[in-house]
């Protein structure tokens, strides 16, 4: 069973349980007062007015159904759990950053100011999913605006929602194909577009773009090295032939010493 | 000039370059400092908006690019068997050897954690660019060591090891080339994975076979380029109808490189971003003027491959071109995205020079206390003297000094 959220900004009211709760559960300090994602914010919720409409987002970890950050990470620090979240070892991460500038919804942030610095992001409070429980932020919405549950569940809980109310939404479920998919899915009133998702040529995995070079390698490296042996071995070869002088019918065997 | 004069005008350059390369150490060991002791946040101007930098545009791209003298000519050498570029196969693959030991501490420099550089031998991810990257770089410097290894094995007068890494050499170069091209151009792949991140003047799915015929082309105008500077701080020969062909290839490289990119603008349709008037297409022109079609036009030419200052300022011109298409890639392409308008902080710059000193410093000790280039034969062929060498023998020459 795969898990996810489904986040409907019609339900909230931007009160920001969520975001203390994350605090708490992952120790994070508060001196952090932006509402901006960092080391510090593991997630944020963000207010936007769109034709009078005071709308409250949330922001955090999408959690890809084929995340980019597992994709790049060149010691596998990062992994999509069959739960649906994705989790970060910090015991293997170099801090090459690769993640950082790879992911397409910005999400992995750095230590910048610590001599030995780690990545940091949402979990998906692993934890307490293993143990049964729920992740923080969805335990702390009073409004239900973050539901947690199975991801396939999720998505039909946001088609009836669309379905029943379908002046009150804009029929769209964001995160059904955005980057592949993810664990985390949207519906609001309005587009996603308009409160700063990507959505436009934002549908297929973006592992895909790496594999279909990646998965090259082994032919370039058989194809290449027959091809550069048996170059080296004509060409060789003719050098020696041409050294040897034509003498009659006679088959030039050089011997190698 | 008087004798005098001479000498302590010659004293007093190299004073000046010695106290130049003193002030850049001095800086540069400050900046290692803060670096590691109070993080990479303190040192640089990175952030997340922009997490990678100067150290990785610079410092790794362009430092294995330029590097890729040593697999192009050990290729040109030993696989395709012209032996008349002998004489420039071991300045080659020093210089490759020092550029990626350069590499390998930017590296260092610019991981979070340098000392878990080891863990891609042991974690593994097939999936990831870096993952192959790093593992090429580790077996490609290890095969440039061993490449190198008869110049200090000669030095040493080790004949034994030299018998058996010359009974080795064709599989090295083998190995080299082919580590060579894949990590070359996965330097590009790198950044196929962020097609909304990157300028699209730069994005392109043909990236990883831009990045490696273009550094193809840089690897060989190096060549010429430190055949040049060696010939005149080490009183070394130019040989300059070998390097005048290598400016042909560089010629042919480039024009290659330039098709595939008009070609790919084609495809894709993307004319249009060549004439919006903002600031990356500023700079895409000067990278392809400059860097592509000016010296593209000036190799091409005769009498400028003839000439030794307009050869040099052509490949210079290739140089300068590629440097800036990797900066353009790591660093211009990326901002618009980031929005963060990051320029390196003085502490990065100063990383970076002093790693270039100290690369510089190495190849100098080098060629002063190994044999890097050919023994000086008794008749030196001046640069702008046409002699005729292919009817003379060795003793013929001799003999013509003589008289």
């Amino acid at each position: 069973m795969s898990f996810g959220f489904l986040i409907d900004t019609t339900l909230c009211v931007g009160c920001e349980a969520c975001m203390v709760a994350c605090d708490e559960r992952n120790k994070l300090s508060e001196e952090d007062e932006s509402y901006e994602l960092s080391v510090n914010n593991y997630t944020v919720v963000k207010n936007k007015t769109i034709s009078d409409q005071d709308i409250y987002y949330r922001q955090m970890c999408m959690h890809c159904e084929d995340p980019t950050c597992v994709s790049v990470c060149p010691v596998a620090a990062f992994e999509k759990t069959p739960e649906g979240p994705v989790i970060y070892h910090g015991d293997r991460c170099m801090g090459c950053r690769y993640c950082i500038m790879a992911c397409p919804f910005d999400v992995p942030k750095f230590e910048w100011n610590k001599a030995l610095p780690l990545v940091r992001k949402c979990d998906m409070c692993y934890d307490r999913i293993k143990a049964g429980g729920i992740p923080a932020c969805a335990e702390a919405c009073p409004t239900e605006a973050t539901l947690f549950g199975d991801r396939d569940e999720l998505i039909e809980i946001a088609r009836q929602r669309i379905r029943d109310n379908k002046d009150q939404y804009y029929p769209y479920i964001y995160g059904l194909e955005e980057a592949g998919g993810t664990s985390v899915l949207i519906i609001s009133s309005v587009s996603l577009a308009e409160l700063g998702f990507k959505m436009k040529n934002f549908q297929a995995a973006f592992p895909k773009l790496t594999w279909e070079v990646m998965k090259e390698i082994p032919n370039v490296v058989t194809f290449g090295g027959v091809f550069l042996y048996g170059l080296w071995w004509i060409i060789n070869r003719r050098i020696k032939l041409q050294e040897i002088p034509a003498n009659g019918d006679e088959i030039p065997e050089k011997e190698e010493k | 000039m008087s004798a005098y004069s001479l000498v302590s005008r010659v004293r007093s350059e190299l004073t000046f370059w010695k106290i130049v390369f003193f002030i850049i150490i001095a800086l540069g060991l400050y900046s290692t400092y803060v670096r590691f002791f109070h993080g990479l946040g303190a040192a640089t101007n990175l952030s997340d908006d922009f997490p990678w930098g100067l150290w990785i545009g610079f410092d790794v791209l362009c430092g294995v690019g330029l590097a890729a003298g040593g697999f192009t000519i050990a290729a040109v050498v030993y696989i395709f068997n012209i032996k008349r570029f002998k004489t420039i196969v071991r300045p080659a693959i020093l210089t490759a050897f020092l550029g990626y030991l350069i590499v390998i501490i930017a590296i260092l420099f610019d991981l979070g954690r340098p000392y878990r550089i080891w863990h891609p031998i042991i974690m593994w991810n097939p999936h990831s660019v870096m993952f192959e990257v790093g593992w090429c770089v580790m077996l490609y410097t290890t095969v440039l060591a061993l490449e190198f290894s008869p110049v200090v094995f000669e030095k040493l007068r080790w004949s034994k090891p030299l018998k058996i890494i010359k009974n080795f050499l064709i599989p090295l170069v083998i190995l080299g080339v082919l580590f060579s091209t894949l990590h070359q151009s996965s330097l590009g792949s790198l950044y196929l994975v962020v097609p909304e991140k990157l300028y699209p003047l730069w994005y392109s799915p043909l990236l990883p076979v831009l990045f490696f015929i273009s550094a193809i082309a840089v690897g060989f105008a190096m060549v010429i380029f430190e055949s040049y500077l060696s010939s005149r701080a080490f009183g070394k020969n130019l040989e300059r109808p070998i390097l005048s062909e290598l400016a042909r290839i560089v010629v042919f490289v480039l024009t290659l490189y330039l098709v595939l990119k008009l070609m790919d603008f084609a495809r894709r349709d993307m004319w249009h971003y060549m004439f919006i008037n903002r600031t990356e297409t500023y700079f895409f022109w000067a990278e392809m003027l400059l860097g592509i079609i000016v010296p593209m036009i000036m190799l091409a030419t005769p009498a400028v491959r003839r000439n030794q200052k307009a050869l040099f300022s052509g490949v210079l011109l290739v140089i300068i071109g590629f440097v800036m298409n990797r900066l353009n890639v790591a660093i211009t392409g990326m901002e618009s995205y980031a929005a963060a308008d990051y320029f390196p902080s003085w502490m990065e710059i100063s990383v970076t020079m002093m790693v270039v000193a100290l690369g510089f410093a190495a190849f100098r000790m080098a060629v002063k206390h190994l044999p890097i280039f050919e023994r000086e034969k008794p008749a030196a062929i001046p640069f702008t003297k046409p002699v005729k060498v292919k009817f003379m023998t060795e003793s013929d020459k001799t003999e013509k000094i003589l008289n």
